[in-house]
């Protein structure tokens, strides 16, 4: 399945005034995001969280980046997809442009992405967004 | 006295509130307590009516400061059956109570001592050992337990030698809430010349600790988990042992008499306390520690364990549910795992029907790892939860297995 835009995943969640669909729409969407194989989840692809673990594989092909993720928790897979939607095969200076924190905040789910949240999604932005500074510099 | 769990919440101003619309059902008290009233004026009044450094003012409001700030070390002696006042050291919580008697055991150590600690060590009563034992060339000794979280006393006694010159264990276990028989450990330790150390963070709030009873040399534990505020903790330790033990922080308050070249350090419980300390959180621990001795000690243990027995056997009935941690006695504890969901996942679903719970590793990874689990989720109760809300926590738990399924 293509991936929704971030756009459209923010008028989709929009539509939603339940706790329990919204989740239930992210648990969803990563569940169509294909999750990178356990063969491929080497220590430098891990990036640690207390509550959960992740993983990301990155390339740069073509101008464009290209991302894996998977987690080992549905709904973390789930803000992942929500992550990719806005990086996934993007420029660097795309990625380094769009303000993740506002997007967020615009899907209600900005305390996902906010330090006080140990399940390693901000550290996965952060890792994107260092990847595309040193590919801009 | 009779017990009146109303009676107790009212007292918590913080349980009144709604989270996402829900009442909130609090159930992360191994992380941290939540304060009652009377702690809280206790620290507004400090600084309303009486805010002044302790010691060393000549004035009378520092008199006035000084004077609630070893009251409390009175009643925090009192209140853990100290000995002697000075044994109290006031820390800013268990891990710097930890961090203060390894980094002086890191000095006495030698190649060829051993330290004995046990697998269900919090990381502040692990990681602080193994790096005392690194600097010094003495070895870490791990006792195992059981896989219902029982130490294997069998093995305690095997790994306990003539070199070995600590032993540290929890009180209660964070993780699996295990009540570890720290007084016969203690013994242990002690026949064979051992320094002893009892890691309180999750004991002290859960019964009566007798510190000079369980025959440890040391016992640590933080403010914030029974029921005072973060930042301040207790090192309680033998007037022997801590008057020779090496100094921790030096600097103001602690010395004795100070040249450009040489210091000389003070009595205790002083030369173990540098610096200007946390005035507030202990006049703030000590509230803490009068009122819950105010209340019907005996009746609170009963109304806990009432606690854990109900949602253990809503557990043991709920299918796909495993309880982590099967010990014979324990307390305030509940760690779990879905057979088909990941606890991080769990702790969302909760969150969003207003139950508070932790999920991870809880800073115990070499735990997990022994357990061979990722981590749990964990339902910790204090004196103020109710049958109700353990009631709330599996409904929200039968959502949660619904939406994970």
């Amino acid at each position: 399945m293509q991936l929704p835009s971030s756009e459209e995943i923010i008028d989709d969640l929009a539509f939603f005034d339940d706790w329990s669909q919204r989740y239930q729409y992210i648990i969803d969407l990563g569940k169509h995001v294909p999750k990178l194989p356990e063969s491929e989840h080497s220590p430098d692809k891990l990036v640690k969280g207390c509550q959960s673990n992740v993983w990301l594989k990155s390339e740069h092909r073509g101008g464009k980046f290209h991302f894996v993720v998977d987690s080992d928790a549905v709904i973390v897979q789930g803000l992942l997809a929500l992550v990719l939607a806005a990086y996934n095969e993007k420029s660097a200076d795309d990625i380094l442009a769009f303000d993740i924190d506002d997007y967020f905040l615009q899907l209600d789910l900005e305390s996902h992405i906010t330090p006080t949240r140990g399940n390693g999604l901000r550290a996965i932005v952060g890792k994107i967004r260092e990847l595309a500074q040193s590919a801009a510099a | 006295m009779s017990f009146d769990v109303e009676a107790i919440r009212a007292q918590f101003p913080v349980l009144a509130q709604s989270v996402h619309g829900k009442p909130l059902v609090y159930l992360d008290n191994a992380a941290t307590t939540q304060k009652p009233q009377a702690v809280i004026d206790a620290i507004v009044d400090f600084y309303t009516t009486c805010n002044s450094n302790v010691h060393r003012g000549a004035h009378q409001l520092s008199d006035n400061a000084t004077r609630r700030y070893e009251k409390a070390r009175d009643d925090v002696a009192a209140f853990i059956h100290a000995p002697h006042r000075e044994e109290v050291i006031w820390t800013s919580g268990t891990t710097e109570s930890i961090n203060l008697v390894a980094n002086g055991l890191g000095q006495l150590l030698k190649a060829g001592d051993e330290v004995l600690v046990t697998q269900m060590e919090h990381h502040a009563n692990l990681v602080t050992w193994q790096q005392a034992c690194k600097r010094s060339g003495a070895t870490l000794k791990v006792c195992p337990m059981t896989e219902d979280g029982e130490l294997d006393l069998d093995a305690f006694d095997a790994l306990l030698t003539d070199n070995t010159r600590m032993v540290a264990f929890p009180h209660v276990s964070n993780a699996l809430g295990t009540i570890n028989p720290i007084k016969l450990l203690s013994t242990k330790a002690k026949e064979k010349g051992a320094w002893v150390l009892v890691d309180g963070a999750q004991g002290i709030a859960h019964g009566d600790v007798d510190v000079a009873d369980i025959g440890c040399d040391f016992y640590a534990f933080s403010g914030h988990k029974i029921f005072a505020p973060t930042g301040v903790g207790v090192l309680w330790g033998k007037r022997s042992v801590l008057e020779d033990w090496p100094v921790w922080q030096t600097g103001g308050e602690m010395i004795h008499d100070v040249d450009y070249d040489t210091a000389t350090w003070g009595a205790l419980p002083n030369r173990l306390e540098a610096g200007t300390p946390n005035i507030a959180g202990v006049i703030g621990l000590g509230a803490a520690v009068n009122w819950l001795k105010s209340q019907d000690m005996a009746a609170l243990q009963a109304h806990e364990k009432s606690l854990l027995d109900y949602a253990t056997e809503k557990a043991n009935a709920f299918e796909g549910m495993r309880i982590i941690g099967k010990a014979k006695h324990k307390i305030g504890v509940m760690s779990f795992l879905f057979d088909n969901a990941h606890p991080a996942d769990i702790g969302f679903i909760l969150d969003k029907q207003g139950v508070a719970i932790r999920t991870g590793d809880n800073c115990a990874q070499p735990l997990m790892k022994r357990l061979n689990i990722p981590g749990t989720a964990r339902a910790s109760f204090s004196i103020y939860n109710t049958h109700q809300e353990i009631d709330q926590l599996f409904a929200a738990l039968k959502k949660a297995k619904m939406m994970l399924a």
